[in-house]
């Protein structure tokens, strides 16, 4: 038994069902995060954790006993929001000591407590501000303290950076996942930015249109997609249709070039079936690693500093590939012919 | 095109002048009369002006009594108010946003029903031979009539308060709360009410000036407050009600500045969010 089970969750507003069979064991002092686009029931799921909404059906239990019929208050659960929501008459110290002095922490105890995580969070002269004299990321680094000052058991994030600058997002989402591994404190991120989810995650939850597509290490989940919805969603992908000459052997035909997948194909000799590659499974050239050499005409060159994305056209589609920037060797100009290499075991063969 | 650049001007010019007429009317329509009562007031004496009409008012006893005891009638009305529409305000912005018109509709009925049929109906429904004889004791009373004034300061405590929760984002707040451990009362006592602060000042400011000056309630339900004093000393005296409307007039217009020194000390509003 996990720390944290959510099992057979389900969930409707009215006939909108929005959570479907949902399934989720993280273990103590994970860091997992639901990924997905916006609509797909990501905050919903994270507010049945929390205790905001009642699941329809299914059990959500954390150390093994039943919380569905705690109220949030009871859970001891801290929450991370969107858009802060720290409270506008308290300081930040008061904020941050807010849930400590609701649970009757001595005096003495909570300010300690207070100054602890107030270094935690790199703000340690700054308690007595008021929030509006904050930046977001500064707020947002508050209302984070404030979540883990009581010690919750998980802490639940629902898309703590979607508003803050870029520059920001970037630096605070490793701040976060610092913190998490310095506190081992149980965690669930939710985010649609696929980037954020794969950089910081020890699993990712895939979750398309209520249901959770995917679940794995972020490793897992961009190597090997387990539908096409991941494997579209998840980083960039180059897809193709082939037409599969020996489903034994896994030979397919792309455009004019032979291909063996070697891996058995469930799918009859002469239907066609979806493939796809990374942009980083593509180079322009032969090379020893890539066997198989595809034609192609340069359609886009996008310079983006250290990488070089290029977009060409390959039997008929669009594929794009990335290149490391070297001095030496200027990007090819549009229209020219180039050749393309890949390899068999970089095709990710695109299931329903 | 030349035409039109120096005629511009000068319409502007004749559209300020009869905005600055129409100002001074305006300001004459309401300074005019306030001055004229105050010269009035002033004349008790004959041959001199002086504040002799003031110190009558300030030195009658009776003066001193309705004006207490309206006063303490204000704060408890406040309190009462305050418990009644902070706990419904918040609620209806929480679970029920689509009845806020209804409610709202409802909070405004105080205002389009006379208070005399609202007084009359208290009196049928409370009055000795009821269910509750409310008018059987002077407390019942004073409590009856602490419920009317509620009652009328509804629109006002109401609209303020709302308006207080519509600058703060109640639900997430209110989430965040209870993600800490809150329970609604410590929601409604530490996050919500030192929110609302200011507004909920202006709104017992309006109800202190309202009780003040409240005549029909106190009259029907026979209690000594300050509504039917200024009325007996309107029928009986001469300068003395002069003094009187100018006294009120003072004690409202030092509440509304107080209104106004408030929402400018409150540390965390100084900026607007
Ligand atoms: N309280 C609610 N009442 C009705 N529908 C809701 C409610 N909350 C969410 N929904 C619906 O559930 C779906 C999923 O919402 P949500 O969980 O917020 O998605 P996400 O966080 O992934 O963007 C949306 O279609 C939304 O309209
Ligand atoms: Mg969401």
């Amino acid at each position: 038994m996990a720390y944290l089970d959510i099992t057979h969750v389900e969930k409707s507003f009215g006939a909108n069902h929005v959570v479907k069979d949902f399934n989720l064991d993280i273990e103590k002092g994970e860091f997992v995060s639901l990924l997905g686009p916006s609509g797909c029931g990501k905050t919903t799921v994270l507010r049945m954790v929390a205790g905001f909404e009642t699941p329809s059906a299914g059990s959500i239990s954390i150390e093994g006993k039943d919380v569905v019929a705690l109220r949030p208050n009871q859970r001891n659960i801290g929450m991370v929001f969107q858009a802060y929501a720290l409270f506008p008459n308290l300081t930040v110290a008061q904020n941050v000591g807010f849930g400590l002095r609701i649970a009757g922490v001595p005096a003495s105890e909570a300010n300690a407590r207070v100054t602890e995580m107030l270094r935690l969070i790199g703000l340690p002269d700054l308690g007595a501000r008021y929030p509006f004299q904050l930046s977001g990321g500064q707020q947002q680094r508050v209302a984070l303290a404030r979540a883990l000052a009581p010690k919750p058991r998980v802490l639940l994030l629902d898309e703590p950076l979607s508003a803050l600058d870029a520059k920001i997002r970037v630096s605070l989402r490793t701040e976060i996942r610092e913190i998490q591994r310095q506190l081992g404190i149980t965690t669930i991120f939710v985010t649609h930015d696929q980037e954020e989810a794969l950089s910081i995650s020890d699993r990712v939850v895939v979750m398309n249109a209520g249901i959770a597509d995917q679940v794995g290490t972020p490793f897992a989940i961009y190597n090997h997609p387990a539908t096409k919805f991941v494997a579209g969603f998840v980083g960039t992908l180059n897809s193709f249709d082939a037409t599969v000459t020996d489903a034994t052997t896994g030979a397919i035909r792309l455009g004019d070039t032979p291909i063996t997948l070697n891996k058995p194909l469930n799918a009859s000799a002469g239907s066609k079936i979806a493939v796809a590659l990374r942009p980083e499974a593509a180079q322009l050239g032969r090379s020893d690693l890539r066997e198989i050499a595809l034609n192609g005409r340069i359609t886009e060159v996008h310079f983006m500093g250290s990488i070089i994305r290029i977009s060409a056209e390959v039997a008929g589609t669009r594929l794009s590939l990335d290149t490391f920037n070297r001095a030496d060797t200027p990007p090819p100009p549009i229209g020219t012919d180039v050749e393309i290499g890949v390899s068999a075991r970089d095709f990710i063969v695109l299931g329903s | 095109m030349d035409q039109m650049t120096t005629a511009a001007p000068r319409a502007r010019r004749r559209r300020n002048l009869w905005s600055w007429i129409a100002f001074t009317l305006g300001v004459a329509y309401f300074v005019l009369p306030l001055i004229g009562m105050f010269e009035f007031s002033l004349r008790k004496r004959r041959d001199a002006y002086s504040f002799d009409a003031y110190t009558s008012i300030l030195g009658d006893p009776q003066f001193q009594q309705t004006f207490l005891y309206s006063l303490v009638m204000s704060l408890v009305t406040v309190v009462l108010g305050l418990l009644l529409v902070l706990p419904t305000a918040f609620w209806v912005r929480l679970k029920l946003p689509a009845m806020r018109p209804v409610v709202e509709f409802i909070t405004l009925l105080p205002l389009v029903i006379p208070v005399i049929v609202i007084a009359f109906g208290y009196i049928r429904m409370f009055n000795t031979s009821s269910f509750l004889p409310m008018t059987g004791s002077i407390m019942g009373t004073n409590i009856l009539l602490a419920i009317g004034y509620a009652t009328l300061s509804l629109p006002y405590m109401y609209r303020a308060i709302d308006n207080g929760l519509r600058t703060i984002d109640v639900g997430t707040l209110t989430e965040a709360a209870q993600s800490l451990g809150a329970g609604w009362l410590t929601i409604l006592y530490r996050i919500m009410l030192p929110n609302v602060y200011t507004a909920v000042l202006s709104g017992a400011f309006l109800t202190i000036s309202i009780v003040l000056g409240e005549y029909v309630f106190a009259a029907l339900l026979d209690r000594p407050a300050l509504g039917p004093y200024m009325v007996w000393v309107g029928g009986n005296k001469a300068y003395e009600p002069a003094a009187l409307a100018v006294i009120a007039f003072a004690v409202t217009w030092g509440l509304m500045g107080l209104i106004q020194a408030m929402s400018r000390l409150s540390k965390h509003t100084r900026v607007a969010r």
